[in-house]
């Protein structure tokens, strides 16, 4: 079985890898470049922890394959502070105690981030609609909403460059 | 010298520096920036990837297994069937384990549709999938049952030959096991009722739903010991679970707890552990093995559906005069459904002369179930809860001043034989109808309901050491799992009780061979029993170093104390010296005796019980049928919430669960028995969308067994929202809904059915 060669851009990196025809991105993410912080919760598409953007859009990378991410830029949870410098949605969630298991985390950072870009300053139900792709079973979503729309606030107050 | 000081356990009432505040916990950047490490993110050199092969049949013989094409296949390291696991000792002895045994690789037959046959470890995921279906298994498919109220009948499908005699007239029946609870005389109870109401009610079964899938990696060397790490509640019961169900020497088989993506009671068991570690054996290589979604709905978890009745009656004055509950749970194809539990938790909110719960333990061709959050109280409450607030309303009484008038109290004896010491109730439904929630107007189309609920805590065993560093920091191992920030908690009060900073504590969940023996993370017991652990390690260091300023002053150990995180002289003989910080103290540890840490080891009582009232607005639409919740408010007892926002986070956590739980959450079985909605796509937990903010109010009522009033808060929330949801929702509808989940084709019937019965009576 021969593999596919795929040249990208990761978090601002170039990156070479090989991976199987059928290999998902998430699978070449984890599993080839030992990029653990996107994580599998369903495989379908349908839970979002595995959320990352590609050309400045979110997907699930568990339905894109590895061999697509030819040519793309991707971002994911681990290119999303600078150096110690949280990013204010990750300091956000810290205060609001926006996390009690973490497993859901990065792809709701990862969400939440592209929704701040393109909506700098959302409404309640804006971020619950936005983040309807995005299961959290501990949380109830209360805390998580509160700390986006608190980080939308601080970032516009700020003029942040998302 | 005299350490084994005994530190009293009893509540001091105090004022706080750290506990009470909402400190950041200390694993928190890792799990922002995806560098914490979950159950599927270790990897070892030269790793194998197991998968596991299911049967497809609800209950059927399995007649014949055929490995030797997958065995054949490149790539393959080991296959392991039923023959791989032989019934050792303390499984022959014991059927709880032996259950777990069966469930975790078929024998005989397979008993529901996802129960694992075969397994296969190697070198690519894609191989060993391909592998799994090289496996040739011939099938004699039986009859099958999946519904409690049907495997109860005469002519059900068996699945035990060995279980259920009683029940069963001397012949087997699907009745594992029956229990009943209560005091007074019921009968004489609702002949002195003005008012009776009974029903009879149904729940599905709900999924867990953690996000995090189960995952390990066994690595067992040819000398028998090996290591395992996996995401767990309980990392000293996989390690005590694996090898006793594997024939190995405890002490040969490490287990480190990864990170825990969810568990709420699902991962106090295992599941594929046991094949990883048989694998492992087998290949001699490290092997790891990860659940898919689909495996997850069809093999573990969930908790059990129920069927239940329930009756009370009151005099028109407000008091119960009796209460009555048959309740059946089935909890899959193994005994052990929560019904002694959920008969237990049915009528503890209320003080009571004449009570009775019978409850039925059921099984049927359905995944064994697992522990979900106050296991088998949501079930009980719900119907109570419903027959409750009716009783309320035929009396024409505010359903609070109901609840009030016949609530349980300090000293009132419980439902399920202990008198109560210190509890929460009333506090709670005092603050519930206080709150500017319960007295504000509804729109159109929606109602209000009102349920309480309670859970019992546990203590459990325990051990916590507590490290000084050099640096001064504290290095706090905790042998209990961190399911939802409870390091953060134990941090805290280690903090408080030292009288240090929080940021210069530091806590890590140790591995099976660094701490003794800790019960699993469950039975909201974390905060009270591992927090209790950490004060009494910290007031064994403090003890420590209070000698070891002592031994630097030349004076008697009994002449320093401890105050605002230094050694003090004190006393008359004391003399003059400058007070020596714990800093001071540690840097000098080296010179004066060694390390300085603090142990303690307990198997904790005094957990006191957590109460709670739940306040919802419920909208229907009677076109659709569907329901909205459009406010929600939880109201409990946290005893003294260590850190608020994980308490709140707590609270409204459980009542999504509940609220998914009441509204959609609902397993589908075809006409074969097999799950047609094994996917969050088709088996919908809340998001984001769906809810509201939960509103929450936090009672302090101290308990009295913990040092800082500590009581544990993680389960009780979820026991009153399916209640209250009904409530709201049957005064929206205006009609009493009876059957869990209120989704919408059931809630179209409903209103129809009614409809239809008003015009008939018209």
């Amino acid at each position: 079985m021969s593999k596919i060669h795929v040249t990208t851009e990761i978090n601002g990196d170039p990156v070479e890898f090989l991976c199987d025809g059928e290999e998902t991105l998430l699978d070449v993410l984890r599993d080839r470049l030992g990029m653990t912080g996107s994580k599998e919760g369903c495989g379908t598409g349908d839970c979002g922890a595995c959320t990352v953007s590609v050309d400045g859009k979110i997907v699930c990378s568990c339905l894109m394959l590895g061999a697509e991410a030819e040519g793309r830029s991707i971002e994911t949870i681990e290119g999303m502070a600078q150096g110690e410098m949280l990013h204010p949605l990750q300091r956000k969630f810290l205060e609001h105690a926006a996390l009690q298991c973490g497993v859901c985390t990065p792809g709701i950072l990862v969400a939440a981030k592209a929704l701040l870009a393109e909506n700098p300053d959302p409404s309640e139900t804006e971020v619950r609609y936005w983040l309807a792709g995005n299961l959290c079973r501990c949380t109830g979503y209360d805390k998580i909403v509160r700390a986006v729309m608190d980080a939308a606030a601080e970032m516009r107050g700020r003029n942040y460059a998302a | 010298m005299p350490l084994e000081t005994e530190f009293p356990q009893d509540y001091e009432k105090r004022d706080f520096d750290v506990v009470g505040s909402r400190a950041v916990r200390p694993d928190g950047v890792d799990k922002v920036t995806g560098r914490a490490r979950f159950g599927a993110d270790a990897v070892a050199p030269g790793m194998l990837h197991g998968k596991i092969l299911r049967s497809p049949h609800a209950h059927a013989k399995i007649v014949k297994i055929d490995a030797s094409k997958a065995e054949a296949l490149d790539g393959v390291k080991a296959v392991v069937t039923r023959d791989d696991f032989p019934i050792h000792e303390p499984a022959a002895e014991d059927r709880f384990l032996r259950d777990i045994l069966v469930n975790v690789m078929a024998r005989e037959k397979a008993l529901y549709d996802g129960h694992a046959v075969a397994a296969v470890a190697a070198t690519d995921p894609r191989v060993a999938a391909r592998a799994l279906k090289l496996i040739e298994v011939e099938y004699e498919v039986l009859p099958h049952v999946v519904d409690e109220d049907l495997a109860m009948a005469p002519d059900a499908p068996v699945l035990h030959d060995d279980l259920g005699h009683e029940y069963g007239g001397g012949k087997p029946s699907n009745v594992a096991g029956t229990v009943e609870i209560g005091h007074g005389d019921v009968e004489a109870g609702f002949a002195a009722a003005d008012v009776i109401v009974e029903r009879s009610f149904k729940t599905g079964a709900a999924h867990q739903g953690y996000i995090e899938p189960h995952a390990c990696l066994a690595n067992i060397g040819a000398d028998g010991r090996g290591e395992l790490w996996c995401c767990t509640q309980g990392h000293f019961m996989v390690r005590d679970t694996v090898t006793q169900l594997l024939g190995m020497e405890v002490s040969n088989l490490r287990v480190t707890p990864s990170e825990i993506g969810g568990g709420f009671g699902g991962k106090t068991t295992v599941f594929i552990e046991p094949v990883a570690v048989a694998l492992s054996r087998k290949a001699g290589k490290p092997v790891k093995i990860v659940m898919s979604r689909d495996e997850v709905f069809r093999a573990t978890g969930p908790t059990a559906s129920a069927s239940l009745t329930v009756k009370i009656g009151a005099k028109k004055d407000g008091t119960i005069t009796a209460a009555d509950a048959v309740l059946k749970y089935q909890g899959g194809a193994f005994p052990g459904s929560p019904v002694d539990m959920g008969a237990m938790a049915a009528f503890a909110c209320y003080e009571l002369e004449n009570v009775r719960a019978v409850g039925y333990d059921v099984v049927t061709n359905r995944p064994k179930q697992a522990a979900y959050r106050a296991p088998g109280a949501p079930m009980a409450a719900f119907a109570v809860e419903s027959v409750v607030t009716e009783v309320a309303d035929e009396i024409g009484m505010d359903p609070i001043d109901f609840r009030l008038k016949n609530a349980a109290r300090d000293g009132s004896k419980s439902s399920y034989g202990p008198t109560y010491t210190e509890i929460g109730l009333v506090e709670t439904l005092e603050a519930a109808k206080a709150t500017e929630h319960y007295n504000s107007p509804l729109g159109p189309d929606q109602g209000r309901g009102v349920a309480s609920g309670f859970w019992f805590n546990f203590g459990g065993q325990t051990a916590v050491s507590l490290n000084v560093n050099v640096d001064g920091t504290i290095a706090l191992s905790l042998g209990t799992p961190d399911i939802g920030g409870s390091r953060a908690s134990m941090c805290a009060m280690a903090a408080e009780e030292l009288g240090v900073a929080y940021e210069d504590v530091y806590a890590v969940i140790a591995d099976t061979a660094s701490l003794g023996f800790n019960d699993v993370t469950d039975g909201s017991r974390v905060t009270f029993a591992s927090g209790l652990a950490t004060i009494q390690a910290a007031r064994q260091a403090k003890q420590r170093m209070c000698e070891r300023a002592a031994k630097i002053w030349g004076i008697p150990a009994d002449a320093v104390k401890w105050e605002g995180g230094a050694a003090h002289p004190s006393g008359p003989n004391a003399g003059d010296h400058k007070p020596m910080t714990l800093k001071d103290i540690a840097a000098m540890a080296g010179e004066t005796g060694g390390p300085i840490a603090g142990h303690h080891e307990i198997s904790a009582e005094g957990a006191g019980p957590s109460f709670a009232t739940h306040i919802v607005d419920a909208q229907i639409d009677r076109e659709t049928g569907r329901i909205d919740v459009v406010r929600y408010t939880v109201v409990q007892d946290a005893g003294k919430a260590v850190n608020p926002a994980y308490v709140e986070g707590q609270f409204q956590g459980g009542a999504a669960q509940g609220i998914g739980w009441a509204l959609n959450e609902e397993y589908i079985y075809n006409d074969k028995g097999q799950l047609e909605n094994p996917g969050f796509l088709d088996y919908r937990v809340p998001v984001a969308s769906d809810l509201p903010m939960i509103e929450t109010v936090i009672v302090e009522k101290p308990n009295p067994g913990h040092p800082y009033g500590v009581r544990g808060v993680g389960e009780t929330s979820i026991v009153p929202p399916m209640g209250a949801i009904a409530n709201a929702v049957s005064a929206a509808a205006r009609v009493r809904a009876t059957e869990i989940p209120m989704s919408p084709p059931r809630m179209l019937k409903l209103l129809r059915d009614s409809e239809q019965a008003a015009q008939a009576a018209e």
